[in-house]
Formats: C-alpha cells, sequence, structure tokens
C-alpha cells in the first residue's frame, strides 16, 4: 500500500541527503519525493510517498524520526487531504494537430505555456490519477519530455501538520 | 570574553568535562591543535594512526561513562576515523569527532587534503555538523555532547574548516540544548509496564534477555533485582555481558549463534521473554522463526526503531532500561520457580561448555586460567575473532562493564586501542588484551601510544598463525577449501615486544602460563604474551547459516 507522509524538517543545509539516504540504505522505496519551505523560515516541508507494508511504514516513520533534523512526521494516508502534483510536458505537435492537442488540454483544464515550432508545453495540475491520464492521453502524439514535481498534500478543514512550538536557531 | 573559535572549542571540551583527548594533528586542525596547547585541563593523546584515536576513544566513554571525544585532521585524517565511527555507532557508544577541514572557499574545490567527512559519515554518525558560522560553533558543540550522550548513544561529528576555527568570536556557551526534532524518552508507559509485569507474575518460563542497554543505562542493580525477584534466569547478548554476575546461579551466559546450549534451550522454551536493551540482532536469534517460538515477548529498549525491527512484539516499552525496571519492581512480588530453575540447572548440567585440553595449549584454557587468576576484577578488552567468542565463553565477568569489545561492526583492530582508552580511563584497573596473531597486526603500531603513555597493559595473543575465524567458516562453508586464512609469516610478539622497550614472553602450555601469571599480571609496565596455540580449534557450539539456535553443533 502506499502512504503520504507530511514530514516537517529543519531549512538544514543537507537535511534532504539525510532523509534520501535513509530511504535508499534501508531499501525502502519512494514512490515521490518532493520538497519546499513552508509559512516558517526556518521549517521545510517534505511529501513523501512510500510503497510498503504496515511494518514497513512503521520503520520509516521509527528511522525518520531518529534524524535530528527531522521535527514532525505526519501519516496522512487515512485522513481527508487534498493533494496536487503539476506536470510539464513537450509534445510533438504538428501546426496540423495543435487543435487536438489544445483540447485535450482543455478537458483537463491544463495550460500551454509555450509554443515551438513543432512542439507544444503544457502544465497541468491535479491529483496523481488526473495527471496520469493527461499523460496517457497525449502519449501517442510523442512526448518529448515530461517533468513531474511529484505530490504535495494538505489536511482539509482546520486540521493542519504544521507546528506550533517556538523555534530554535541552527 | 573574545577567542578564536577554535579556543573556544578547547573551552567547550573542558567545559563539557572532557580531561582525555584522542587525536593526530595536521594542516587542516593547525589552529585547533594551538588552541589546544594553552589547556592545562585536557591530556592530549598522541596516537599513531587516527583509529586508534577514534577506538581509543570509544573504549574510554565505555569505561567511564563520559562522551569520548577524538580529533583528526581533514582528509586521510578524517577517513581514517570512518571505521571507529561505525563501531561507536553499531555499539551506541557516545563520542564527539572533530575533524578538520579545508577552508570554506575552498569546500568542494578537491582541495589538498579534502574530503566530505558529513557526507561519508552520515550513515554512522547519530548527527553531524559541518561548521559555517564560527557563532554558532558553541551551540554546535553542546548541541553535539548532548545528542552523543542522551537517549540511544552514539557518534557525533563535528568539521570544521580552518578558517572558521581561526575567526574570533564573542564566547558563551549555552547552559541548555533545544532540539525540537529530538527528545529522547526515558519512562516507559505507565500501562505497558504494569502489563509487563502481571506477565512477569503469570509467568511459568520466564527468561531474561540482556543487553548493552543495561551497561549504558546503568542498571545491572536493577537487572539482578529484577532477575532475584523473578527467580527469571538471565542471558546476556555478546553486548550485554558483564551486566550480570558471572557466578550468580540464575546465569546462562551469552544466547545466540556462539551462545551456550543451555541459554539457547531455555529461551527456545521459555513462554515470557524479557528483553531489556538488546535488539535481536542476527547473531542472537538465527532464524527468526525459530526464536523463542512460544514466548510471549517484552521488549524494553530506548530506542523505538528497535522495537518490531526484527521479532513481532507483545509488550513494547519505550524507555531507559534502568527507570522502566524500576518502574515495573513496584508491580512485583517475589517469585518461588523452582520447577522451571530445575529445568534450566539440568540443561547446565547436561551441556556444559566443553573443550579438549589434549595436546597443543588450547585456546579457552588461555581465557579460563586468565579468569580464574583475576577473578574477574580486571577490564578486559578484546579484539575479533575467535578468541572474542572465547572470552564470551570462559570468562566469568563479575563487574559491570569489566569487557570492551566490539560487537556490532566485529572491527579487527579494535583491540589494542580500546585497551589503551580502557586503562587511561581506569587507571587503577588492570587492564587484560586478549587478541589474536590477525587482529593485533591490523592495529599494532598502538604499541608505541600504550608504551608512550606508561600504560601497564597485560596483552595476551593467542596466537594460531591462522585467521581462525574465517578458517572456521571456510571449514563449514566452502568445504574445508581454505583460501587465504594461513599466514606463512607471523612475527615474533615478544621480539616486537622488546622492540617497543617492554616484555614479551612466548608460552606454549597450561604450565607455563601458570608460572608466568603472577609475574605478568605484576609487572607494572606492559606485557606481549606470545600465546603459541593450537590452530585447529573451532568456537563451539555453532549455530549453522539459516539454522535455529536450538540446532547447534559441537564443532
Amino acid at each position: 500500500m502506499r502512504h503520504t507522509l507530511a514530514v516537517l524538517v529543519e531549512n538544514n543545509p543537507g537535511v534532504l541527503a539525510r532523509v534520501a539516504g535513509l530511504f535508499s540504505r534501508r531499501g525502502y522505496n519512494i514512490d515521490s519525493l518532493s520538497v519546499g519551505r513552508t509559512e516558517r523560515p526556518d521549517v521545510s516541508r517534505m511529501t513523501i510517498v512510500v510503497e510498503g507494508d504496515q511494518s514497513v511504514l512503521e520503520q520509516v516513520t521509527k528511522q525518520l524520526h531518529k534524524l535530528v533534523d527531522v521535527i514532525k512526521i505526519s501519516d496522512i494516508t487515512p485522513e481527508e487531504y487534498v493533494d496536487r502534483e503539476l506536470v510539464m510536458l513537450k509534445v510533438n505537435a504538428d501546426p496540423a494537430r495543435r487543435g487536438e492537442i489544445m483540447q485535450i488540454a482543455d478537458v483537463f483544464r491544463a495550460r500551454i505555456v509555450d509554443l515551438g515550432r513543432k512542439t507544444v508545453t503544457i502544465e497541468c495540475t491535479g491529483d496523481e490519477g488526473k495527471i496520469n491520464a493527461f499523460e496517457e492521453s497525449l502519449r501517442h502524439y510523442g512526448i518529448k519530455e515530461l517533468v513531474r514535481t511529484g505530490k504535495i498534500a494538505m489536511l482539509r478543514g482546520h486540521k493542519a501538520t504544521s507546528l506550533e512550538e517556538k523555534r530554535d536557531e541552527d | 570574553m573574545e577567542l578564536t573559535a577554535a579556543q573556544g572549542l578547547i573551552r567547550c571540551l573542558e567545559l563539557e568535562g572532557v580531561d582525555v583527548l584522542f587525536g593526530y594533528p595536521g594542516g587542516a586542525n593547525l589552529p585547533v591543535y594551538d588552541a589546544l596547547h594553552e589547556s592545562k585541563i585536557i591530556k592530549h593523546i598522541l596516537v599513531r594512526h587516527e583509529q586508534g584515536a577514534v577506538h581509543a576513544a570509544d573504549a574510554y566513554a565505555r569505561v567511564t561513562g563520559k562522551v569520548g571525544v577524538a580529533i583528526a585532521t581533514s582528509g586521510p585524517g578524517a577517513t581514517n576515523l570512518v571505521t571507529g565511527i561505525a563501531n561507536a555507532y553499531m555499539d551506541s557508544v557516545p563520542m564527539v569527532l572533530i575533524t578538520g577541514q579545508v577552508s570554506t572557499s575552498q569546500v568542494g574545490t578537491d582541495a589538498f587534503q579534502e574530503v566530505d567527512i558529513t557526507g561519508i559519515t552520515m550513515p554512522i554518525t547519530k548527527h553531524n555538523y559541518l561548521v559555517k558560522d564560527a557563532k554558532k560553533l558553541p551551540s554546535i558543540i553542546k548541541k553535539a555532547f548532548h545528542i552523543a550522550a542522551s537517549g540511544r548513544p552514539g557518534p557525533v561529528l563535528i568539521d570544521l574548516p580552518k578558517d572558521v576555527a581561526s575567526e574570533i568570536i564573542k564566547f558563551d556557551y549555552p547552559k541548555e540544548v533545544s532540539l525540537r526534532g529530538y527528545k529522547p524518552i526515558y519512562t516507559g508507559h505507565k500501562a505497558k509496564i504494569k502489563e509487563a509485569a502481571e506477565l512477569m507474575m503469570k509467568a511459568k518460563r520466564p527468561v531474561i534477555y540482556a543487553g548493552g542497554g543495561v551497561l549504558s543505562s546503568h542498571a545491572t542493580a536493577e537487572l539482578r533485582e529484577l532477575a532475584e525477584i523473578l527467580t527469571a534466569p538471565v542471558t546476556n547478548t555478546f553486548m550485554g555481558l558483564s551486566s550480570f554476575p558471572g557466578n550468580h546461579p540464575l546465569f546462562l551466559g551469552m544466547l545466540g549463534l556462539h551462545g551456550t546450549r543451555y541459554a539457547n534451550m531455555a529461551v527456545t522454551n521459555c513462554d515470557l521473554l524479557i528483553s531489556l536493551g538488546a535488539r535481536f540482532g542476527d547473531r542472537v536469534t538465527g532464524k527468526i522463526e525459530s526464536f523463542a517460538p512460544n514466548a510471549t515477548i517484552i521488549h524494553v529498549d530506548i530506542d523505538p526503531a528497535e522495537i518490531g525491527k526484527n521479532v513481532r512484539v507483545d509488550v513494547p516499552i519505550v524507555g531507559d532500561v534502568k527507570s522502566v525496571i524500576h518502574d515495573m519492581l513496584s508491580h512485583l512480588k517475589k517469585k518461588d520457580r523452582s520447577d522451571w530453575l530445575e529445568e534450566v540447572q539440568n540443561w547446565k548440567k547436561q551441556y556444559p561448555l566443553i573443550y579438549s585440553r589434549e595436546g597443543k595449549l588450547k585456546p579457552q584454557a588461555v581465557i579460563q586460567k586468565l579468569s580464574e587468576y583475576s577473578k574477574g576484577d580486571v577490564i578486559v578488552a578484546t579484539d575479533v575473532g575467535q578468541h572474542q567468542m572465547w572470552v564470551a565463553q570462559y570468562f566469568s565477568f563479575m563487574n559491570p562493564g569489566s569487557l570492551i569489545s566490539s560487537g556490532g561492526l566485529g572491527t579487527m583492530g579494535f583491540g589494542l586501542p580500546a585497551a589503551i582508552g580502557a586503562q587511561l580511563g581506569l587507571p587503577d584497573k588492570r587492564v587484560i588484551l586478549v587478541t589474536g596473531d590477525g587482529s593485533l597486526q591490523m592495529t599494532i603500531q598502538e604499541l608505541a601510544t600504550a608504551v608512550d603513555q606508561k600504560l601497564p597493559l597485560k596483552i595476551f595473543v593467542l596466537n594460531n598463525s591462522t585467521l581462525g575465524m574465517v578458517r572456521q567458516l571456510q571449514e563449514f562453508y566452502t568445504d574445508k577449501r581454505y583460501m587465504a586464512v594461513h599466514f606463512d609469516f607471523v612475527p615474533d610478539f615478544a621480539m616486537i615486544a622488546k622492540a617497543y622497550s617492554i616484555e614479551g614472553y612466548t608460552i606454549t602450555s597450561e604450565e607455563e602460563l601458570d608460572k608466568l601469571l603472577p609475574e605478568i599480571m605484576e609487572n607494572d609496565k606492559a606485557v606481549v604474551v606470545n600465546c603459541i596455540v593450537d590452530s585447529n580449534v573451532n568456537v563451539s557450539p555453532m549455530v549453522l547459516a539459516g539454522k535455529g539456535i536450538i540446532e547447534a553443533i559441537d564443532c
């Protein structure tokens, strides 16, 4: 089963290497990992999608907790949450087929962000299922390049996975 | 007070109570050594190789309960620490390592003697720091000592670039540390402790399985009280040895792949396994499905990640072993279990540790004689290999913390520097090193450090001209096709001792050992005793790969 973890970490150099290194050396499979800053400059947030049964998840969580730079881990999988991913694709598009492609983009509420002589570049956001479907519908035109951000997620309603404690230096 | 960061560093170490520091100087740590020159409190021990420094600091920490500190320069100095850091990480030893680094402007340029030591040691430290801002150095050191010594102890590395070390800072050492991502739990969950205590009272055949955590939490008195109140036999992991008196009627010795048969039988037949500060490592469990198959398992550990990692656990208790046992005792009443005890005693009688004393001097006999002669009132450092297992089997430990050995990593070459660190930590104790001809040659250069420091180490080399443990493995696993396990040339260790200006003996029989032991043990200088032993002896019993611990063979 796949789990989505929201992990708050110190915004220190090397923290990504610590987390990534932990996953690789202990043989855990990361489906995706995205990291960025949060409402607090000293805290970064990682959204990690990890594949494994309950015992794997338990070990992942416990081992992550052992990292001094990891502040808080929330497994949001069983909760109500919103998740999004951004994809950018560069698709082969002769002038003749551009119309079709733009229609597909419309269906997915995607946006054309660049045009080349023989290509269009499209961005699309959504949950994983939508992004997969979008990718699939463009595949037969020939995808020259594709990049996905990995999933980010947030709990619905007033619930939050942020910190309440007071801040600490380094 | 204005100081250079390097002077600040030394001041911080003094404030942390560091009085002995093991190290080796170089270019990138020049400012640190210059600052060390001014310290009247810290004694610097100059080793002959950085690996010696880190193992010595490790053993110093084990015997004193303080944080061990080792220092090295950048590049090769730092990489030479790596084995020792991994060793301390595996055995949960509190240490702070300080490495020099090239100047910040040169970091990342493949400068002379530059290596990314924080990157290299990330998987083998509890945490590490690259100091980029001199102002933060005092708080980093405070945190490093706190992290190293608290919770499940371990090594922390601080990498200090040369230019940062020379910066002037306003010195202010923080009194407290706050790390929001690091909050070890010491007190066990009340309800779980009660549940465990109820199980202990109900159990018919309980066994206590005690590991290194009992020693690091100083819970040996509590362990004994628990065992006696429950009338539960106690078995030790290798790391747990010396946490329970070797001559106690409830003691079963070590369990696992080279454990006693009676310990393995007790564990296999128990209905309640009480694991205290142990981690169900593969050397202990053998085939995991056959390990304590009928037992309810209580697992007490300060590291939550150890619980449920290797075996299913019925009652998990995260906390400090000492505190947890203390809380447990209030729920317990004296319990007599004569039937169970009798059964265990019968196994002890039926399946004792045995070896043949015929022919050449047997390595086990040397250990037994050392145990008898010293009555266990010594610190025993060992290296890694067959001799180490024979120490575990045949030395009767009487005092907590009296075995200093590399358990998790199995580092050959640990012994001699560890003996040095132990002796410096406990100058009034007799320190014995039991080593092999293979292990000793890995860090033999540290004899110079021992002589330099006038340490009266008693070094017993069980010399079989063989890498005995690997030979034994090849006997069983590669059909006696012995490859690269016999040394064609072994130096004369007694002569080597003489070259280092200390006494060297060569002995070939038990009689010689009996005769010379008083003279050897009373010598106030270091002594090397080259014991020429039978090279065809195996560590027995032995559990073959993939087998359960009950299926041990005699070999």
